[in-house]
């Protein structure tokens, strides 16, 4: 993966000298919008409302019995906002939405669709790779953020009903109003905008350098997610230091 | 290949020197020399794996070479200038339509793109060229609706939008049913007389090369083996080429 990086740079290179033609590609922006938003947004609330009870039933109970009743709020809200939604989202973006980038591109590479824009003097990274960029990072942080949303309400209901906390929702709300500050959500929000472009440059790369047929997409789209996570893992752990107050 | 200065169409010339390529360290292309006239159908022939398809990926710029310079009017088709300058077309063997495109969507994908016209003068245009090439109800299917013939067909459309001087066409008649292929044949032969295109094909079809070729070049090994007219071709004494011409099949008795 590691000697792949020289070439993920380059990518992002290109894309970002290609960002001019950005209004005359505004159509595929559009459309690859609606394809991520419209393939992942019931599947991010779904899941962000079972993560935000997941937290509140694991800290809740230990909390309460040591009567930090107050910080059950600010747990689940802080832990949401800053770590949990905007890493599982870009896991979830990386396999399900960067998986079909690489696929699709792949596929393109593999049946000679991408030689024959070139033959058109027709550049694949306006075409292709710039569209779905900024896709990518303009979506996943409006999902982070609907999941954020949906997971603080998750852990309400959890806490509220559990019979070991019994929370009331407008208590939960107002301990977690006073922990997370709109900072919190922003640096979640920013981490994962940085996720977004990783996925975007890893997927895309991969599906440019596919070789080969059938075999060869299944390789990309394998390698793609692979690097995707890793990446974002690592980049989670530099951003998080870079951030701290 | 550039939109930008569409002159009236004009056939180009192509010369070829030295042309060298290796791929991990294995030579395919091992000194290349011909030369392509204007308004020409040049034909290059030759079995499978001689190096024909690494040849033309030269020749359209998708391929850079190890050595040797590839010039079109006298001028090396690795300067961007040059290339922007003629406009060039490749029809693939595959026909290489963008499958989320509809078929209008493809022929017309140049002019969009380039934003050479409005969207009523690419419908226009797109809906003529594919009424050349005998596919005007076709404009909205999808590639995956065409039979293989059809989508040759629509590439060479999508190709003649570019009103190119140089078309470069990879193995045409692949994979094609001898009426297909002779309706893809008749295709290029009447391109080249009515807008005197230069043509450059590829194939190992000997119908179609001794059917349409101005000359034709014989490729084995890396290198050409000879060139020159169908007929001299055809009388060439070298046994690759005559084992190439003549190969078929024998059954005992």
């Amino acid at each position: 993966m590691f000697e792949n990086c020289g070439q993920f740079i380059i990518l992002f290179w290109h894309t970002l000298l290609a960002l001019p033609q950005t209004w005359r590609q505004r159509q595929k922006v559009k459309e690859q919008l609606f394809e991520i938003g419209n393939a992942s947004l019931l599947m991010v609330c779904m899941l962000s409302f079972f993560i935000g009870g997941v937290v509140a039933l694991n800290f809740g109970p230990p909390l309460v019995e040591r009567s930090f009743t107050n910080a059950v709020g600010g747990v689940v809200g802080l832990g949401l906002a800053k770590e949990l939604a905007p890493v599982m989202m870009a896991i979830l973006i990386a396999g399900r939405i960067g998986s079909a980038m690489t696929a699709e591109i792949g596929s393109m590479a593999a049946y000679q669709e991408i030689d024959a824009l070139r033959t058109m003097n027709i550049n694949p990274i306006y075409y292709l790779v710039l569209p779905r960029i900024l896709a990518l990072a303009v979506a996943l942080p409006m999902l982070v953020v609907i999941s954020v949303l949906v997971g603080w309400l998750g852990g309400a209901v959890v806490a509220n009903s559990n019979h070991l906390m019994e929370i009331p929702f407008q208590v939960f709300f107002s301990d977690l109003r006073d922990i997370v500050d709109l900072s919190d959500v922003a640096n979640g929000v920013f981490k994962s905008f940085c996720f977004a472009i990783i996925i975007g440059v890893v997927s895309c790369h991969q599906g440019l350098a596919t070789i080969g047929g059938p075999r060869g997409i299944g390789r990309s789209v394998t390698k793609a997610v692979v690097n995707s996570i890793v990446l974002i893992v690592i980049s989670d752990y530099i951003l998080t230091r870079c951030l701290l107050k | 290949m550039n939109g930008s200065n569409h002159n009236p169409v004009e056939g180009v010339g192509l010369v070829v020197r030295g042309l060298h390529k290796s791929f991990a360290g294995e030579a395919v292309l091992r000194g290349i020399d011909f030369t392509v006239q204007p308004g020409e159908i040049f034909v290059i022939m030759g079995p499978s794996g001689s190096g024909k398809s690494v040849l033309l990926k030269h020749l359209i710029g998708l391929e850079q070479p190890d050595a040797g310079e590839i010039l079109i009017n006298g001028e090396p088709v690795t300067r961007p200038e040059v290339a922007a300058k003629y406009r060039m077309a490749f029809v693939f063997q595959s026909g290489a339509l963008l499958n989320s495109l509809t078929v209008g969507e493809n022929v017309g994908l140049y002019l969009t793109e380039h934003r050479l016209k409005t969207a009523d003068e690419i419908t226009k245009i797109v809906a003529e060229k594919l009424a050349d090439v005998g596919l005007k109800d076709e404009l909205d299917k999808m590639p995956s609706e065409l039979s293989g013939g059809m989508k040759k067909r629509a590439a060479i459309a999508r190709a003649l939008v570019i009103e190119p001087q140089l078309i470069f066409y990879d193995e045409p008649t692949s994979e094609l049913d001898p009426v297909s292929a002779v309706v893809i044949g008749n295709e290029i032969l009447e391109l080249n007389q009515r807008i005197h295109v230069t043509s450059l094909v590829v194939t190992h079809d000997r119908d179609l090369a001794f059917g349409v070729a101005d000359r034709i070049a014989v490729m084995a090994e890396g290198r050409i083996v000879t060139i020159g007219t169908p007929d001299e071709v055809k009388h060439c004494n070298d046994p690759r080429v005559q084992q190439f011409l003549h190969a078929g099949l024998q059954r005992e008795k």
